[in-house]
């Protein structure tokens, strides 16, 4: 069928994306800083979103690797 | 339930009535004052009327404040006019040509009214493992998934019919969505979405009678994101539109910086002698979703659509079985 690697690329995309769920949710969201007084809360906010750009980084990294494997016949061609 | 119903069939009709008998008045004025594009898939050459943004407008205009004026809620003034100044951005630029970084930056002032207004819940709902709350970084998010939304919509408005075809099904993926979830007002907010797409498709279809131009193709991404956003959908309608995140993302990473379509000297597509789209075979040419599709051999246009609708079916199937999932907490 046309396009069957595009179709197995968005099926990749997916879990990629239900994996990041299970990164962030239980264990970044749960992230506590302490200790600075009333900067606790910013602190907290940028640590996480700083990790948060860390990982759509990495995914986009991975999503660039996997769409090399997956589409290397295409592009080659 | 039954008034819901009710006025769900209402602002329906009146979304595609609206869009379907406007626009062929609207093509007939663009024609008359030279409005027109070429069609470079076409072997006799074609000229196409664009933009059809307007006509879009009026159907979400007319469907939206139906709506309200049976449930007035802040959600979907902040639909209306964060869909409203979207398409202003997208008007200004089928007018003057606006630079690569403006159109970003203007739809992310669109997504303020959102802001303003209140309109939105600052969690992030997740399948299975529940939701975060992201106070600061959620306004953020905000201001990135509007613009975001509405250059996806934008950057695969590249054959006929793909555009507003592909917004019909992600939009009533997203609608039935959002009914799965229990958001049942935002649901109807959005079934004008599909439905002028729907209406709008019926010109736009090969071979095209009207072009969305950016202020259709803006209005529709924006709309979207807006519903994404004030139904607490963001990751649901994100895998809805998919094929059009891949698009995206492929020209983003073969040509490294944000730039517009227009600017690509080298096209990722070319004719056959019988006037099939064809893959590039320039390595310089970006890589894109038309390009990949292409890679097993030549097809006609409307091939190639079908094959995106076919990926759109496919994303609209995992974005249901993912509202399914946010019912289940681990």
């Amino acid at each position: 069928m046309k396009g069957t690697p595009i179709f197995f690329y968005i099926f990749v995309m997916w879990l990629l994306i239900i994996a990041g769920g299970a990164l962030i949710v239980p264990i970044i969201a749960h992230i506590s800083i302490q200790g600075f007084g009333n900067l606790d809360g910013i602190i907290d906010s940028v640590v996480k979103a700083g990790i948060a750009i860390m990982l759509v980084v990495l995914w986009i990294l991975i999503m660039s690797k996997i769409k090399n494997w997956i589409f290397h016949q295409q592009i080659r061609h | 339930m039954l008034d819901r119903t009710i006025v769900g069939i209402l602002i329906s009709a009146v979304a595609f009535v609206t869009v379907y008998a406007i626009t062929p008045s609207l093509i007939k004025a663009l024609t008359k004052r030279n409005m027109v594009v070429k069609d470079y898939n076409k072997e006799v050459a074609t000229m196409v009327a664009r933009p059809g943004g307007p006509s879009i407008l009026a159907g979400i205009l007319a469907s939206e404040l139906t709506l309200y004026a049976f449930f007035s809620s802040t959600g979907i003034l902040a639909i209306i006019i964060t869909t409203s100044l979207a398409f202003l951005v997208g008007f200004a630029d089928d007018r003057k040509v606006l630079g690569g970084w403006f159109k970003p930056l203007a739809l992310a002032a669109s997504a303020l009214p959102i802001i303003l207004l209140g309109a939105y819940t600052p969690h992030l709902a997740f399948p299975l493992f529940g939701s975060v709350k992201i106070p600061e970084l959620y306004l953020a998010l905000i201001v990135i998934i509007i613009p975001v939304m509405g250059n996806t919509i934008n950057s695969i408005d590249v054959l006929n019919g793909v555009a507003s075809g592909f917004m019909t099904i992600a939009s009533f993926a997203l609608t039935v969505c959002l009914v799965i979830v229990h958001h049942y007002d935002i649901a109807l907010a959005s079934l004008p979405l599909g439905f002028v797409s729907l209406a709008f498709y019926k010109y736009h279809k090969v071979p095209s009678k009207i072009f969305p131009g950016d202020s259709g193709a803006l209005t529709l991404g924006a709309m979207y994101g807006a519903l994404s956003i004030i139904g607490h959908v963001e990751i649901i309608a994100a895998i809805a539109l998919l094929p059009a995140v891949i698009n995206s993302f492929l020209f983003l990473s073969s040509v490294k910086r944000i730039v517009e379509h227009r600017q690509i000297k080298v096209n990722p597509v070319v004719h056959t002698e019988d006037f099939k789209l064809m893959a590039s075979t320039d390595k310089s040419a970006p890589v894109t979703l038309v390009r990949l599709i292409l890679a097993n051999g030549p097809l006609t246009e409307k091939q190639v659509g079908f094959v995106i609708f076919r990926l759109a079916l496919f994303s609209a199937a995992l974005a249901i079985i993912t509202s399914f999932m946010m019912e289940i907490n681990l």
